[in-house]
């Protein structure tokens, strides 16, 4: 289900881009009309939520370092740990660590749906929204609990 | 088919099932460390070296690593495939995604080396 969104918003996001590289746009869709105005593509809540997983994923791939970084130098002994948490002093450096932690908790989410849905559960077209919205309150409560409980 | 050369198993069902096993690897890790760092609340040093020097959690950790690795890369090799593709940038794409993937690769095995080393220092 989350897949065939996909494939909608590729196509959106094809289309677009199509026009951009003139050598796929003249040879694909040289007379047909090009919708620039991105506002104007409805996506499907589902389609956001999907896309969100997505990126959200990357994010996690770049902030590991960050986080291996962290957690290297909390277990390097006391004056680490120490050093760690004077690190975590700075509020720049509580929004990295807050916005890569509810990256992964978004992403965390969204996958207990992907695996619910594996499973059968949600996979009709009117569950879909329900579904993203769940995957959103659930998300955002857990974004609340991390910043509540970094700064 | 250069796409299927760079999936981990060559072969999509494989993938799936490697990419579900290792996401309930990781979210039961992440789950489990960040409940035992919520009830230590506030978390101190002995307590947190404590956690990564008994030896199942080191093998656990080990696991999770290698589980991030594997979902990784099938998750990258995923969006890769999908945005650089010749239909969208024409034939430069699949040598600019062979160098992204080759990239994430260094990286993944860079977490990797990095973490057994933390693990094994402790």
């Amino acid at each position: 289900m989350l897949k065939c969104f996909d494939k909608i918003l590729l196509f959106k996001i094809n289309f677009l881009l199509s026009y951009f590289w003139r050598e796929a746009g003249n040879r694909v869709q040289s007379k047909r009309p090009v919708n620039l105005d991105i506002g104007t593509i409805a996506l499907p809540l589902a389609a956001i939520t999907s896309i969100t997983h997505r990126i959200s994923g990357i994010i996690v791939f770049v902030g590991m370092a960050g986080l291996l970084w962290l957690f290297d130098l909390s277990l390097s002994g006391e004056a680490g740990f120490a050093s760690a948490a004077q690190v975590l002093g700075s509020a720049v450096m509580k929004f990295l660590l807050w916005g890569i932690l509810t990256a992964l908790a978004y992403h965390l989410v969204a996958g207990c749906k992907h695996l619910l849905m594996d499973l059968g559960l949600g996979e009709t077209k009117e569950a879909a929204p329900v579904g993203a919205r769940i995957v959103i309150l659930l998300s955002s409560l857990l974004a609340i609990v991390l910043g509540f409980w970094i700064w | 088919m250069v796409t299927n050369v760079t999936s981990l198993g060559r072969n999509g069902l494989y993938d799936w099932l490697v990419q579900r096993i290792s996401a309930v690897v990781l979210l039961v890790w992440f789950v489990y460390v960040g409940c035992y760092a919520a009830l230590h609340e506030p978390l101190t040093y002995v307590q947190w070296q404590g956690l990564f020097t008994q030896t199942w959690m080191r093998i656990f950790t080990l696991i999770a690593l290698l589980s991030l690795c594997a979902h990784a890369w099938i998750g990258l090799w995923t969006i890769a495939t999908d945005y650089f593709s010749v239909h969208l940038m024409g034939k430069k794409a699949t040598a600019l995604r062979l160098l992204v993937q080759v990239a994430c690769l260094a990286v993944l095995a860079v977490y990797l080396l990095w973490c057994i080393h933390i693990l094994w220092s402790i």
